[in-house]
């Protein structure tokens, strides 16, 4: 469904942050993508959206080649990826409702969204979504009122709304506690699965990925060292991708944890 | 070196003895022009008149003492002009620098290399020209009146809001914008969305912050015929009437204290 081929990106400054990745995401499948700060990781999902250009290589969602794309068709092609952001990025002076119905900023012309006017079933949408999350009541509230938790399921919201096939995930829950964090990573799961959704999720958290991921994904210095299930990642795996550490300990929590939430 | 050693005792001082002689020249040097353009300036003074001054400041104050309040009667349209002259004037630079902010931030313009020097060039030269000198230019150029001192007030404040907006532009917070892109809106879009929530405090700020800048510009104004109450400022001056000016000024402080309350009042309810 997604395909990475030999994507590399330098930046100007000469850095180096992807070096032919080569990648395959199923339809609905959801991948954890972890690697140690400056790994690339937030490249390569800029890279698929192309906020930020990749230098060569391909990315193609559902045979369309995105890399190629001139403006117009580049828009379409982003409502069908839903991104969510590690500081949330919501607009913090609008409200809730309006940060959701941002969404569908792609599919309604200039006046209808300067005028707010969002069609009847984008508004019936955002309500559904937002109760779904558990925030209805705060639909009209500002953005900058709400908790850290509280911001990222209407990131969520406004990444669902967009109705995409992909989410493309920057580190969920870097900003949010160890409760939030499981919770917001139980949400996105769950929401990829209930819709079928493929996604790729950034994320330091190795425990989390393990708990909630079929499919780990590792990178280090732009290019991918480890593909596999989250039982495979061993300490010697872990060392290779983040360098000497004791290990041990990060992998017996998560039994742990498992069994707790069992 | 700021360490001598005497005896094996280090001694610390701020300077070595160089830079302590440099400094002491460039006190004597600075001494040596004030003393020079003070007597310069002392020559070219009828300290007679300077002297005289304090006697003369009575005396027209005691003129001037009481005001002739009838006179109120002819200032309420002057004032009047001269507030609309403000607000007009205001608005009108606001239209029009909210474009050229736009083009001028780092951020938001088409063209670093073409676009963004021009519309910076408009802010510098509509910013270094004082309003009085554009109304002198604008009387000659659309004959005198109140449509003269409203354009004036206008292009002078252009560069002011454009340049205080272009920095508030460029101070966004780029992930909401970047958020925004990412839905696959288009460019206006992410500007209605992701770019004027954030900058709409400080132009708030900014629009009622010059309005309060320009009251005060505009009662001026009449002195080079451009409307406003500066007229009868100039008027009254020329007749000597000390009690018309003594209630112009009067009159211009109240406009000036009521504008400088609601700018205020709105900036505190907005920020």
């Amino acid at each position: 469904m997604l395909k990475l081929e030999k994507l590399t990106k330098v930046y100007k400054t000469g850095d180096k942050a992807l070096s032919d990745v080569d990648l395959e995401v199923g339809k609905g499948q959801v991948i954890a993508l972890i690697g140690p700060s400056g790994a690339g990781k937030s490249t390569l999902i800029r890279c698929i959206n192309r906020l930020v250009d990749p230098s060569s290589g391909t990315a193609t969602l559902d045979g369309v080649n995105l890399t190629s794309l001139g403006s117009g068709a580049l828009r379409r092609e982003r409502r069908r990826m839903g991104m969510i952001f590690q500081e949330y990025a919501l607009v913090e002076r609008l409200t809730v409702m309006e940060n959701v119905l941002s969404g569908r900023l792609g599919y309604v012309g200039f006046w209808r969204s300067f005028l707010r006017k969002f069609p009847q079933s984008d508004v019936d949408e955002a309500y559904r979504l937002l109760d779904r999350v558990g925030l209805l009541h705060m639909a009209d509230k500002r953005a900058d009122e709400l908790s850290g938790g509280q911001r990222q399921r209407v990131g969520i919201c406004r990444a669902l709304i967009q109705d995409p096939a992909l989410l493309l995930v920057d580190e969920p829950t870097a900003s949010l506690d160890p409760k939030t964090s499981r919770e917001i990573m139980r949400l996105i799961t769950e929401m990829c699965k209930e819709r079928g959704l493929a996604a790729i999720i950034n994320i330091h958290d190795v425990n989390l990925a393990q708990m909630f991921v079929q499919r780990v994904v590792a990178l280090n210095l732009g290019e991918i060292i480890f593909d596999g299930g989250p039982t495979e990642l061993t300490p010697d795996v872990l060392t290779r991708i983040y360098g000497e550490e004791d290990w041990e300990a990060t992998i017996e929590t998560v039994d742990d944890d498992e069994e707790g939430e069992a | 070196m700021p360490i001598n050693d005497k005896n094996g005792v280090k001694v610390w001082q701020v300077r070595d003895r160089n830079s302590q002689l440099i400094r002491w020249a460039m006190w004597m040097a600075a001494g040596i022009i004030f003393y020079v353009s003070w007597m310069k300036i002392s020559d070219q003074t009828t300290w007679f008149f300077v002297y005289d001054a304090p006697r003369i400041a009575a005396d027209i104050g005691g003129r001037a003492f009481p005001p002739r309040w009838s006179y109120i009667s002819q200032l309420g349209k002057p004032i009047w002009d001269t507030l609309n002259i403000a607000t007009l004037g205001t608005f009108f630079a606001l239209c029009m620098a909210v474009p050229i902010a736009f083009l001028a931030a780092r951020n938001t313009t088409p063209s670093k290399l073409f676009i963004r020097p021009i519309a910076l060039l408009i802010i510098v030269s509509t910013r270094s020209i004082n309003s009085l000198i554009w109304a002198l230019l604008l009387v000659s150029i659309i004959g005198p009146g109140v449509f003269a001192g409203m354009v004036a007030i206008s292009i002078r404040s252009i560069g002011f809001c454009a340049k205080l907006l272009y920095e508030a532009i460029e101070e966004i917070d780029e992930n909401q914008v970047e958020a925004i892109t990412a839905t696959g809106a288009t460019r206006w879009q992410t500007m209605v969305f992701g770019i004027v929530p954030q900058i709409l405090p400080a132009f708030a700020g900014i629009a009622v912050f010059r309005w309060d800048i320009n009251i005060r510009e505009s009662t001026v104004l009449g002195l080079v015929g451009a409307g406003g109450i500066g007229l009868q400022l100039q008027s009254s001056l020329n007749t000597l009437a000390w009690p018309q000016v003594s209630l112009i000024l009067a009159v211009i402080l109240v406009a000036v204290v009521i504008g400088e309350w609601v700018s205020a009042k709105v900036r505190g309810a907005i920020i």
